[in-house]
């Protein structure tokens, strides 16, 4: 059989239709997400698989099996890294540990955790800090397969010299290769990282509260959704967060054009590091 | 016919093409500008503060939601994707590298050709891969206009062979004649 002509556009009322029966279906609303980047993950994946129109990979994925999972995994970026930004932590380290060490007990929210490069590296710095063992770590995705992995806490080797090198940057206290031990060309952090972790699959635009919580980390998931859900999922955060508790975002993510922005304080501007008011203005 | 926006790529040697692009612009070019050079994953955010203060324009770094406007010319930064909305706003993500590299400038003409159609112009400078290529293809299917800075002129050649290569190169031209060019195009 010939191989169909490459796609190079999809009509924008095709590919809404296409997001609006993945909403239906399968629970998983991407309709406002947003749309260049959508676009361009979806044409990609027509084109690999040599279809010829978004109906024909509609029609597959709701009756196929295995071709949602290939369109959950093109629309959630897994793409993470240890310590990414190493100043965010440094950041993190000086301004909002101090303030932390003042609670008996402490919880933690890493939203859109992905692989859990980035849960192993707070836990990394929350031990060095001496309060890892009064915490209770919180880390979500929507994704499934990925919190699988995270819950292994095996990487490549291959990363490892640029994580050493960011983990250094950070503020590090240690040598980091006391923290895992290779393998092949795999490394394993150490087992007792995870002993205060519960990893447990939670939609930000779909499901509601997940607890009260501290500290919440959502790094490079914002980035992706548009004004309006930007600023549902902003609101979910200031219901989860006790009075005085901290939110840390991506480096290209902000709260200042969003509706809650007048009920945080800015603790680093550069790092997106934001403390929600003791008092609220009304 | 007018252009609404131009799109361009650069990568080794990107700097220094970049600067005599921008320098030779007018005050008065308002077509907005939306390029992405690769940079090394940790550099800073230096070039846009640079060129900003050779030229008339408004030059930054863009920033995910905003608005494109007359007069500007955004850079992709380091370490993140650039991408056109069809609203004429961009965005930026952190999916995988492509071809070793982000920014991707596959990434940043295949969103403008789709939101720009025939009104976009892609230009492919100096470089030593082949990114950009793809872009410049996806351009000239929504009839937009393409240009590669000669090789001849190219700090390193590959970059703009391998666009030239595509067959969807519509003018081939030193780097000393792109400025004037893209006046004569959209002033
Ligand atoms: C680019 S990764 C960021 C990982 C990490 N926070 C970092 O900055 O390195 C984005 C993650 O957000 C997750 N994600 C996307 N949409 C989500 C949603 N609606 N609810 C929960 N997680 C989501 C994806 O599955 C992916 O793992």
């Amino acid at each position: 059989m010939q191989s169909p002509e490459r796609q190079t556009n999809i009509q924008n009322h095709e590919l809404e239709l296409f997001l609006e029966l993945i909403y239906r279906v399968f629970g998983y609303d991407f309709r406002n997400y947003n749309k260049a980047h959508v676009k361009r993950r979806i044409l990609h994946r027509i084109n690999n698989l040599e279809l010829g129109s978004i109906s024909e990979l509609q029609h597959k994925v709701l009756h196929e099996a295995g071709y949602f999972d290939l369109i959950l995994r093109d629309l959630s970026i897994n793409v993470t890294e240890m310590y990414r930004d190493p100043g965010f932590y440094k950041s993190m380290r000086e301004e909002v540990i101090p303030i932390l060490r003042t609670y008996p007990y402490i919880k933690i929210w890493h939203a859109g955790c992905a692989t859990g490069e980035e849960v192993y590296s707070f836990a990394i710095l929350l031990q060095e800090e001496g309060l890892y063992e009064r915490a209770q770590i919180y880390a979500t995705d929507f994704n499934q397969i990925v919190l699988e992995i995270a819950k292994k806490a095996i990487y490549p080797v291959s990363k490892i010299k640029e994580y050493t090198r960011n983990y250094q940057e950070s503020g590090g206290k240690k040598s980091f290769s006391d923290y895992y031990v290779a393998r092949y060309d795999s490394v394993i952090f150490d087992q007792s990282l995870k002993k205060n972790i519960v990893f447990a699959e939670h939609n930000l635009v779909t499901d509601s509260v997940f607890a009260e919580v501290n500290l919440i980390i959502c790094r490079n998931v914002l980035i992706y959704f548009n004004k309006e859900l930007q600023n549902k999922v902003v609101r979910l955060f200031t219901e989860s967060l006790i009075k005085g508790g901290f939110l840390g975002l991506g480096s290209k993510e902000n709260l200042m054009f969003t509706d809650v922005f007048d009920q945080y304080q800015t603790i680093d501007l550069k790092e997106k590091i934001y403390k929600k008011l003791v008092i609220t203005k009304k | 016919m007018g252009f609404d926006a131009i799109v361009i790529g650069s990568s080794a040697g990107g700097l220094n093409a970049l600067k005599t692009i921008i320098t030779g612009l007018p005050h008065n070019f308002s077509t907005p500008i939306i390029l992405t050079q690769h940079l090394s994953p940790h550099s800073d955010s230096y070039i846009a503060e640079f060129l900003n203060q050779l030229s008339h324009l408004t030059i930054k770094e863009a920033d995910g939601g905003e608005k494109i406007m007359p007069s500007h010319v955004y850079i992709a930064p380091p370490n993140f994707h650039l991408l056109v909305e069809e609203d004429f706003t961009l965005n930026l993500t952190v999916d995988e590298k492509i071809n070793y590299s982000r920014p991707s400038i596959d990434i940043l003409f295949e969103t403008a050709a789709i939101a720009y159609k025939n009104k976009l112009i892609g230009i492919i400078l100096t470089g030593a891969n082949n990114d950009g290529s793809n872009g410049i293809i996806q351009i000239k299917t929504f009839d937009g206009f393409t240009i590669a800075q000669s090789p001849e002129s190219a700090e390193v050649a590959v970059m703009p062979r391998s666009a030239i290569e595509t067959g969807h190169i519509d003018k081939i031209l030193p780097l000393q004649e792109i400025a004037a060019f893209l006046v004569s195009l959209c002033c």
